[in-house]
């Protein structure tokens, strides 16, 4: 995988989640994935298709999600319920395509899928090749969340 | 803004966060007369039963997105003078320029601040 791919996404998640949720967030180190476990709680997967293929992921814990949508609808949320899933679905179509504005103007662009939300401790995330998976994680105030890349 | 709140906006999402994301910004904004579908097939149920002066919608959407819902409206004479801004997070030059081509009045990439939206609306309805 080309490792051009990654910076987009990391911009652009910095990017979405400080206009939509006003929450500053930042990168940690990126690292190779080597099982298919989400990290999180509740994620978001998009498929992405163009002169190369792959997947992008978003994966919130429980209380980092709690916290962005809380901050995104300015009222407290305490559950997971379905309008989470639709937040973290939005969110992930949200830094996509930021990600290929950005990807676009380095001559890559690539169409996107609708995301698929999956919920539930330790559910699976499946990415479409058989590439490594770029693992991002995320901090922000008292938790994080992680992104996953990957890309024939 | 300087232009009349009190005109009847309708608001697609196939998310439902989406739509109330955008109602929220719109409330912001001073429209309170707001209906919402959640595809562009739902959409035009609406436009078919009531009298709507703003369309908002997303572009990717299942069952019928955005595109075509634009396409649906500029292609009917009773719908075809109803200013249509496109809210959506395909801010790729070639959408851009397709949903143009369609006779989009705007185009707001999503994510998006009151202030953005606003300003848009005003070029739109101003």
């Amino acid at each position: 995988m080309d490792v051009q791919f990654i910076n987009p996404f990391m911009a652009a998640t910095v990017h979405v989640l400080k206009t939509i949720a006003r929450t500053d967030v930042s990168a940690g180190k990126p690292y190779i994935k080597k099982d298919n476990i989400a990290r999180g709680d509740v994620s978001a997967v998009i498929g992405l298709t163009g002169n190369v293929s792959g997947t992008i992921a978003v994966s919130f814990t429980e209380k980092s999600i709690l916290a962005i949508v809380s901050s995104m609808f300015g009222e407290k949320v305490s559950d997971l319920n379905d309008e989470i899933g639709d937040a973290v679905g939005e969110i992930a179509n949200m830094i996509s395509g930021q990600a290929r504005q950005a990807l676009e103007k380095m001559g890559r662009p690539l169409q996107a899928a609708i995301p698929t939300v999956i919920t539930g401790k330790g559910h699976r995330i499946t990415h479409i090749t058989s590439e490594p998976i770029i693992a991002i994680p995320f901090l922000m105030e008292n938790d994080g969340f992680t992104i996953e890349v990957c890309f024939e | 803004m300087a232009i009349d709140t009190s005109i009847k906006v309708l608001v697609v999402d196939d998310f439902a966060t989406m739509r109330r994301i955008v109602k929220d910004v719109l409330k912001q904004l001073g429209f309170d007369n707001i209906v919402e579908a959640g595809d562009g097939s739902a959409a035009l149920d609406v436009l078919k039963k009531e009298k709507v002066d703003l369309i908002v919608s997303d572009w990717n959407m299942p069952k019928m997105t955005g595109l075509e819902l634009l396409k649906a409206v500029r292609a009917d004479d009773n719908l075809k003078g109803i200013p249509f801004v496109m809210v959506t997070a395909e801010g790729q030059k070639d959408n851009v320029i397709e949903a143009v081509k369609v006779g989009v009045s705007n185009y707001i990439v999503k994510p998006f601040t009151p202030g953005t939206f606003g300003e848009k609306l005003e070029k739109v309805l101003g």
